[in-house]
């Protein structure tokens, strides 16, 4: 009984391979031979394989490969093609979007930011062809379309900060830059520039999303299995034909806290404080530069900033004959 | 695997993902409102220490007597000192600056003493205006503490801590070799990837630093790209390594941009930002057509002045001591061409700024 209070998987299932059911001829075949893995099982399932990639599959990956390879050759040029450099140095190299003096030109010379956005475009593509993908699997599975359009919330953060955005202020330069520290660097610079963000309404939302949703999956997957003894697992039957296990799950809830979701509802909390991590993010994103300049002074003018003492410390550029 | 292999497997991961912490007890001390986390973090066993002071050769002479002018030649910046002082100082800047092997022929002919033929001594003579001139002038960052030839020099022909032209990318249109001045672990903005030459950016000319807006809507006269947030922010991270103090020494983080929200210090840094523009501006580049090429930067410029020239990792330069009492010359006051009395009056409004306010 003790066997679900435990961090891995403690079930794994061996027989004849799960093969899916017959495609119709006019696709591509589901590739490679499955195999089981004991490993895999614990944290998932132990069949690896067969995957069906078909023709949106395939060009995703290869427009994937081309925006990889063309961020990762531009960090290699960036150290004189050095190996050693370039593995010493990877988390600080970057491939730069153009500069401020390019505006928004569509065709940048490829050595002063072409190459980043012809990476963006591959980047775009290669997303947008997997998010076509989820749809269609979904459809072709009979499933909702649920994971596509949880997906596309994440893609609209992303085509907001590398796009949308840098189109509406006019410049290439306000989008970031690949690179693992030069983006970090970038965000922490974004916020200094439009006076911390955390003072933007919308980027408050998005962190309640995002640190709810972290909760709402603790608390949802401790709850399935520690019902788990009960059947709890069977968690879409327990929506219709309600047994012990979602009974216990939601009296525990309503005795400690008064309130619970049910064996549905869960899932709808969790799909939306996902989805509305991103969608808000990217509306925050928005609304930087374009609609408000400095989000510090923007909730002083609402009261929504706390108002501390201030020092009585004076810009000396305001002084008289200051040397500015 | 086995568990031998488990446990070393486990003992690498915990190595490799703490190598960048320092360990050990923290000091914590809070310089503002509570709750707003101003507060400065010291690790005891990292704190630079301030250097020593060297003694004065000799006690220092009593003032009067014949002046410098009277008894010597060619005495072109400390004319009414008096002679006894004059030596007092020369002997000084002998033991700062130059090397004990060649004492005061590192300057001066031996034959004769007048002679301007060393290019040292020219230097050392604009060096002495320049020293005056931030004693003088620059009172709104050097405070009454001050500063000597030994502020920076601390015994070397060349300040240590020194800045010369960055490595220009050869070819702009060539992505070989090219990082855009960023995206390169670099000490001068504390290993991040920010664009690491703040130095001939900002402590030179007079290029504007700041770029968050001072309106909550855009507006067509502030425009500032998140680029040029990256460049300023470099800046601010070799200010924060050469004082040896985090962010909140001078700023509050609910707003960087805010001067009601900031320390005292955030002022002081101001005027030095300003004083450093002048000393590379007016004193130290203009050297450089004197100055031979093993003297000077690989791009043949003049090597500058920064932040951790004087700091050196101290909010204060050699912890704050006054070296002034023996060299009262260095601090005589300077006669300025362009309106001194402004810049007295923004001195004074700075040691009281309430004053100001109370007026308006």
């Amino acid at each position: 009984m003790a066997r679900y209070q435990n961090i891995f998987t403690q079930v794994q299932l061996r027989g004849a391979h799960e093969m899916g059911p017959a495609l119709p001829p006019t696709t591509f075949p589901r590739i490679g031979s499955p195999t089981y893995s004991y490993w895999l099982g614990k944290f998932g399932s132990a069949q690896l394989g067969p995957i069906y990639l078909g023709r949106l599959g395939i060009a995703s990956l290869i427009f994937g490969f081309l925006a990889f390879e063309i961020i990762g050759l531009n960090m290699w040029a960036s150290v004189n093609w050095s190996p050693i450099q370039f593995v010493r140095q990877l988390p600080w190299l970057a491939l730069e979007p153009p500069g401020p003096q390019w505006g928004f030109t569509l065709f940048v010379p490829l050595a002063q930011g072409g190459w980043w956005q012809l990476a963006g475009f591959c980047m775009t593509t290669s997303v947008l062809l997997w998010w076509a993908r989820t749809y269609l699997r979904a459809r072709a599975l009979g499933m909702g379309t649920h994971v596509a359009w949880a997906f596309a919330s994440a893609i609209w953060l992303m085509l907001v900060l590398g796009f949308i955005r840098p189109l509406l202020m006019g410049s290439w330069a306000e989008s970031v830059p690949f690179g693992i520290f030069p983006h970090l660097d970038w965000t922490a610079a974004f916020s200094i520039r439009y006076g911390n963000l955390f003072y933007n309404p919308f980027h408050c939302l998005s962190i309640v999303f995002l640190y709810g949703s972290t909760l709402l999956f603790a608390m949802h997957g401790a709850t399935i299995l520690a019902v788990g003894r009960y059947g709890g697992e069977r968690e879409l039957e327990q929506i219709t034909d309600r047994g012990t296990a979602a009974e216990r799950a939601a009296l525990f809830w309503r005795w400690t806290m008064g309130f619970n979701a049910t064996m549905e509802s869960i899932h709808r909390w969790a799909w939306w404080f996902a989805v509305l991590t991103t969608l808000s993010g990217g509306i925050g994103i928005l609304l930087t530069g374009t609609v408000v300049d400095n989000w510090y002074l923007w909730a002083v003018e609402h009261h929504y900033a706390p108002d501390y003492p201030g020092t009585g410390v004076i810009d000396p550029a305001t002084l008289p004959g200051v040397i500015r | 695997m086995n568990r031998r292999g488990a446990t070393a497997a486990a003992a690498i991961t915990v190595a490799l993902a703490s190598s960048g912490c320092e360990f050990g007890p923290k000091q914590t001390q809070q310089t503002g409102y509570r709750g707003a986390g101003l507060q400065q973090i010291s690790d005891p066993d990292h704190v630079a220490r301030a250097a020593a002071i060297p003694a004065p050769p000799y006690e220092l002479p009593p003032d009067g007597g014949i002046s410098a002018s009277e008894a010597y030649e060619n005495v072109k910046v400390l004319n009414d000192l008096s002679a006894e002082r004059f030596n007092h100082l020369m002997a000084s800047i002998t033991q700062w600056v130059a090397p004990p092997e060649q004492g005061c022929t590192y300057c001066h002919n031996p034959e004769n003493m007048a002679s301007d033929e060393k290019y040292t001594k020219i230097v050392a003579r604009r060096m002495l205006q320049m020293t005056r001139a931030i004693n003088g002038r620059w009172t709104s960052h050097v405070q009454q503490t001050g500063v000597t030839c030994w502020t920076c020099h601390r015994g070397n022909t060349i300040p240590a801590f020194r800045w010369s032209e960055g490595e220009r990318t050869l070819d702009p249109t060539s992505i070989r070799g090219n990082k855009r001045g960023q995206n390169t672990p670099d000490a001068n903005v504390g290993y991040a990837s920010l664009p690491n030459d703040p130095f001939g950016q900002y402590l030179r000319g007079g290029n504007q630093i700041r770029v968050a807006s001072s309106s909550s809507y855009p507006r067509p006269d502030h425009v500032g790209s998140i680029k040029g947030a990256e460049a300023s922010y470099g800046l601010m991270m070799h200010i924060s390594y050469a004082l040896g103090v985090n962010c909140t020494y001078c700023h509050n983080s609910q707003s960087f941009r805010s001067w009601t929200l900031s320390r005292a210090q955030r002022a002081t840094a101001y005027y030095g930002i300003r004083m450093v523009r002048n000393i590379n501006d007016a004193y130290v580049e203009p050297l450089a057509p004197i100055l031979p090429a093993d003297q000077k930067g690989p791009h043949g410029d003049a090597y500058k002045v920064n932040c951790t020239t004087c700091h050196q990792g101290l909010s204060k330069p050699l912890g704050g001591v006054s070296m002034l009492a023996d060299y009262p010359e260095l601090k005589a006051p300077v006669a300025v061409a362009a309106t001194p009395e402004a810049g007295q009056a923004t001195a004074a409004a700075f040691r009281n700024p309430g004053q100001l306010t109370k007026a308006q």
